[in-house]
């Protein structure tokens, strides 16, 4: 079943989309839809690093979106608006990737594939990582989900139930980083962000507790990849773009629905 | 033995110092206001209780075992949050249904558990709020500003549901608050703030020492009369301080 090379990229899809989901709420709740892209932008270094250095992407990406993380996390607060701090870093981030690659011959072409994402070439090692990242991601933000959520409310309230949160962003950073560095093979820098967000975005009005919008992201962001890749065969469209088509689809839908619903409440 | 002791406390936001060597104690079942201009460092002052800023000097200490219920100033709930009243109540620890209703009751808004935060009116949102901050019985209620944003009725019903929670678990309280007039008459102690504590004691005492009198003026006198006692003459007792 893994030969085929649909059934793969389907998988290498869904693993993403678990990943995303729970990830993608809080980036959503917390209002960091940039801190995603300039994550994301910043693997780009990473790759170029791990192809000059011949180690695997996957450490190089999620070790460059780790320190871009930890980076964001320590500036901010320090004088400088988030959006901008986020903004300097992601696109230096992705320029200085840039110029890191034009040093090294003849890789142009794949740089492609990581801006994009290439998931119709997913290997079956490509999904052994993507899914055990994805684990871990759901493991991590599943172990501190009532923390993270009670921090992401307010930060008082978190103290004053002695949580530090800290401690919690920084677990939300963590997840983040490994969620980007296991999807940069799959749809790539530029749709990761989306990924992320539209999934939950659409999720928001269909749903009524955090829970519920969580596993409601993840359930269209499934369905996403599922239907962008059935689409994406069909119309011979590329893959990563047609699964995020999708998924834009289903946010302007539920969008719709909800207008509906209060119109007729 | 009190439940919580402030002592030497200074705390710095960088160069700023907003609280220099203020001391305090909140004993079991009293209600303790903080009155306070605006940068006096009230808000600091419930932050380094709850652990949320780190004292430049001084301690606090809580004693063992002892509960916290905390209402913050403004809680802005993202419309991108969808969350029932039944699952904020449940943050960060699970409680039973039963709990979740006792609280409600307790707080005044028994009929609420399954409304979205953010659909509720201003008055039922702190209401929400002093739900959270009573669940688990706490021995000390912190409360900032828990009636900004409320009309003078609202706030003034809000603070009879404070007194009434005081009688009815006999938790503490230590409360800031801007409406002098009302929080005054309801506070066995209050203490004035501003950036170190410039006064204390009871509200009558408070409200006729000088340093109070020269932050707020004598125009507050005048709201507090309709509360209280005349204090311009002598009672027998020994709580007249003029």
């Amino acid at each position: 079943m893994l030969d085929d090379f649909m059934v793969r990229a389907a998988l290498a899809g869904i693993g993403v989309a678990i990943a995303a989901a729970p990830l993608g709420c809080f980036v959503v709740w917390r209002r960091m839809a940039y801190f995603g892209d300039a994550t994301a932008h910043a693997a780009i270094l990473g790759v170029a690093l791990s192809l000059a250095f011949s180690m695997s992407v996957f450490i190089g990406a999620m070790a460059v979106a780790l320190i871009m993380a930890l980076t964001v996390n320590l500036l901010s607060g320090r004088g400088y608006a988030m959006d901008t701090l986020l903004g300097v870093l992601a696109h230096s981030a992705l320029a200085f990737g840039l110029v890191a690659v034009s040093f090294l011959s003849g890789i142009r072409i794949d740089l492609m594939s990581y801006l994009f994402g290439d998931i119709l070439a997913v290997s079956r090692g490509d999904l052994s990582v993507i899914w055990s990242g994805a684990l871990l991601v759901v493991l991590l933000i599943g172990w501190r989900w009532s923390a993270l959520l009670t921090s992401t409310l307010n930060e008082d309230l978190a103290y004053a139930s002695e949580i530090n949160p800290k401690r919690e962003q920084l677990v939300l950073t963590v997840a983040l980083a490994i969620t980007v560095a296991v999807a940069i093979k799959v749809v790539g820098v530029l749709l990761i962000a989306a990924l992320l967000i539209i999934p939950a975005a659409a999720a928001r009005p269909l749903s009524r507790t955090p829970e519920g919008m969580a596993v409601a992201a993840g359930a269209i962001g499934m369905l996403s990849t599922v239907v962008g890749l059935r689409a994406a065969y069909v119309l011979d469209t590329p893959a990563g773009p047609s699964i995020v088509c999708v998924a834009a689809l289903t946010f302007l839908a539920s969008s719709m629905l909800k207008s509906a619903l209060s119109a007729r409440s | 033995m009190n439940l919580v002791n402030v002592e030497g406390l200074s705390v710095r936001y960088g160069a700023r110092t907003v609280l220099s060597h203020v001391s305090l104690g909140v004993a079991k079942g009293e209600i303790v206001t903080i009155v306070g201009p605006n940068g006096s460092g009230k808000t600091s002052l419930l932050r380094a209780i709850i652990g949320a800023v780190k004292p430049a000097q001084g301690k606090v200490s809580r004693g063992a075992d002892v509960k916290i219920g905390y209402v913050p100033q403004k809680l802005h709930i993202d419309e991108t949050l969808p969350m029932t009243v039944t699952r904020f109540l449940n943050l960060p620890h699970s409680v039973t249904a039963q709990d979740i209703e006792a609280a409600l009751t307790q707080a005044g808004v028994p009929n609420l558990s399954k409304s979205q935060l953010s659909q509720l009116s201003g008055g039922q949102f702190q209401r929400v709020l002093l739900a959270r901050a009573l669940i688990g019985n706490p021995d000390l209620l912190l409360l900032d500003e828990a009636t900004q944003g409320l009309d003078q009725r609202g706030s003034a019903s809000f603070y009879q549901q404070i007194e009434a929670v005081r009688q009815e678990t006999g938790c503490a309280v230590l409360m800031i608050s801007h409406e002098l007039h009302v929080v005054m008459s309801a506070s066995d102690r209050v203490i004035c703030l501003n950036g170190h504590v410039c006064c204390e004691g009871t509200p009558a005492v408070v409200a006729s020492a000088p340093e109070y009198r020269a932050l707020f003026g004598t125009g507050t006198r005048g709201a507090l009369a309709l509360y209280q006692h005349d204090h311009d003459h002598n009672h027998d007792h020994a709580e007249a301080a003029e």
